[in-house]
């Protein structure tokens, strides 16, 4: 990648003997929606901690737009702007004067400052609730002006940890197509911290799945698929005629197995009850019935499940890969 | 070069500017505010109830009737200076006990800091507002003693008496600071505004109440025996006042008895020796300065004690989200 205008480069966080972040090498280029996909406590938000700034990597180099974020995060702050989950605005004061507050902190003249808040509060929506209390605002509200508060810098890179968690699904959508609209129209990255992949999925050119401060893979949505949901993307459940199977053999998953032996593709086969599950990369029910005929078998249950990658990623989070 | 810090020092009293706001539309601050004027009044009221009996007594304080109006009480009322010494220990601590932790609980503190400001700035600025609301205030309240001392008495006070004033007012700025910063270093350390509230009045009350019976408990336990020469009385007598001025607040007494009664020549004890030869007059005010010199440092190394520790503190510190 050319010119990254995010670049982590072995970067630890270490809390006494736990480490939070563990050798992370990232880098987003511009104009690019990075997601950083991973569990709570996986370790996103210390790794955003680093990037500006507001805590020192243990090891490791964190650059933004060719800036040590460690050593220089006054610069950093200057172009990057941040929106924390959850982010907080002082509630005795109106939206707009909350944003006119921080244009002020980065230098903005006031009237500017007005002009411009003003302007970017009707872009997220907020015109109706410009000089109303932020105590009295939703949730939805205070994160979309969350938004306009985090773009009144005119950043080169906006990072958004979770900032759709606790809105409801309409709010999710319409704060989802606000940040790729803008993205398109300033041509500015951003790095989109999440743990729901549907999100993730949606917005994100380039994903990095993040588990137990590890970055495990990285790269875009199919890409990604393919590289790691590669156990039990089809699940077939195999129901056999008891009389059909020869009177010595026990039915059994091992015995199964030994008969879909030919089969390319079956990862793992599991007996409940009455009905065989089995795990495979692609749809292999017509050559499973194929294979249990041709054994002179009677089959009197056949079901193909295909799981989501939402599934999955529930699947592998939960577990990690134990099936490796 | 010249441009950047011209800037970050904007975005310093840009915030100083929002913090003076938040102190003046703030509750708390409106309440104790109500509180310190309405009992200055009164005691302003009482002293000048009173004050054709102060300015009959042929004292040689005589010609500082003003000065009197902050120190004289007729018994109903405690005096201007005692309500001050009492309650601007809770102006201070009301002041500082939530200022981090509520900007950390509300999540307003890690969007500051995702600006481009430097993390001492949010700690320099509040420390900053509360101090230019505090020096307003004391300001004002000296002026208004002397505006009404001024309708009621007919004199003008001399520029001594003035000065004396102003001075006592910084003084009292100066108090008020150190509880504040005690209350700002509270507020850094805990992380609710609760226990840092409770933290700060506890010590206060400590000091008001609990510290003088302390006091007199170990002056009890060491007092010497009835007959002993004069050295040891005057020995035993300093120990006791320098484990008293221990007591941020027996500093300020001491600061204002000697700024406001021009008469008072020693804050220790003083012998018939001593005493023999001198004039009974008013010291002038470098003279006073001198003697209240020692106190007023010892508050601003208390101010200073803390305000480095609340500093530290929260320069280290990891600020997350909420």
């Amino acid at each position: 990648m050319t010119d990254p205008i995010i670049q982590l480069t072995g970067v630890s966080k270490k809390y006494g003997d736990f480490t939070a972040v563990d050798n992370l090498n990232l880098s987003v280029a511009k104009g690019e929606i990075f997601g950083l996909l991973g569990p709570n406590g996986a370790g996103k938000s210390t790794s955003i901690l680093m990037m500006l700034g507001l805590t020192e990597p243990s090891a490791g180099e964190v650059m933004l737009g060719g800036i040590n974020a460690t050593t220089n995060p006054i610069e950093v702050k200057k172009k990057v702007g941040y929106l924390p989950e959850d982010v907080g605005f002082y509630t005795d004061r109106t939206g707009l004067e909350n944003l006119v507050f921080t244009a002020r902190l980065n230098g903005i003249k006031t009237d500017e400052a007005r002009a411009k808040a003003k302007s970017l509060m009707e872009r997220v929506g907020l015109s109706d609730e410009m000089n109303k209390k932020t105590g009295k605002y939703s949730k939805g509200m205070r994160q979309r002006l969350g938004l306009a508060d985090v773009l009144i810098k005119n950043p080169e890179v906006i990072i958004l940890d979770e900032p759709t968690s606790g809105i409801d699904p309409k709010g999710v959508q319409d704060f989802l197509n606000l940040i790729v609209e803008l993205r398109n129209e300033h041509r500015i990255s951003v790095l989109f911290s999440s743990h729901n992949l549907h999100q993730v999925q949606q917005v994100c050119d380039r994903v990095g799945i993040f588990v137990d401060g590890k970055l495990l893979a990285e790269g875009n949505m199919d890409a990604l698929s393919k590289k790691l949901f590669t156990h039990g993307m089809y699940l077939i459940e195999l129901g056999i005629d008891r009389q059909s199977v020869p009177e010595e053999t026990v039915a059994d998953a091992a015995w199964l197995s030994s008969v879909l032996k030919p089969l390319k593709g079956v990862q793992n086969i599991r007996q409940q009850n009455e009905v065989f599950l089995i795990e495979c990369d692609s749809d292999l029910s017509p050559a499973i019935a194929k294979t249990v005929v041709a054994n002179k078998l009677g089959l009197n249950f056949l079901n193909r499940k295909e799981y989501g990658l939402d599934a999955i990623y529930n699947r592998y989070f939960e577990g990690g890969l134990n099936n490796d | 070069m010249i441009r950047t810090t011209h800037r970050s020092a904007n975005a310093f009293w840009v915030l100083v500017n929002k913090e003076i706001a938040d102190i003046i539309r703030s509750w708390k601050f409106i309440i104790m505010l109500a509180l310190v004027v309405l009992t200055c009044m009164g005691s302003l009221y009482a002293a000048l109830s009173d004050f054709s009996e102060v300015v009959k007594a042929g004292k040689s304080d005589d010609a500082f009737f003003f000065l009197k109006l902050f120190t004289h009480s007729d018994g109903t009322l405690p005096s201007f200076t005692v309500f001050v010494s009492f309650l601007g220990p809770l102006l201070g601590i009301s002041m500082g006990f939530d200022s981090i932790n509520q900007e950390q609980s509300r999540g307003t503190l890690s969007r500051i800091l995702a600006q481009p400001v430097f993390r001492d700035y949010v700690l320099n600025a509040k420390f900053t507002a509360a101090l230019v609301v505090l020096s307003i205030l004391f300001a004002v309240l000296g002026l208004l003693v002397l505006g009404f001392g001024l309708i009621f008495i007919g004199i003008p006070p001399t520029a001594e008496e003035f000065l004396r004033i102003v001075i006592f007012s910084m003084v009292t700025t100066l108090y008020v600071a150190f509880w504040l910063n005690l209350a700002m270093l509270f507020s850094v350390k805990f992380s609710q505004a609760a226990t840092s509230a409770l933290a700060g009045i506890s010590i206060w009350l400590f000091f008001t109440i609990f510290y003088p019976i302390v006091v007199n408990l170990i002056a009890k336990g060491i007092s010497p025996e009835r007959f002993i020469n004069e050295s040891h009385v005057v020995y035993f007598q300093r120990i006791i006042q320098n484990i008293m001025r221990l007591n941020p607040g027996q500093l300020f007494n001491d600061a204002t008895t000697s700024l406001l009664m021009p008469s008072v020549r020693s804050l220790g004890p003083l012998t018939m020796e001593q005493m023999s030869g001198a004039i009974p007059g008013p010291l002038p005010l470098g003279q006073s300065l001198l003697l209240v010199w020692p106190q007023v440092t010892a508050l601003i190394a208390g101010t200073v004690t803390f305000f480095a520790i609340a500093y530290t503190l929260f320069m280290r510190r990891e600020v997350r989200s909420r």
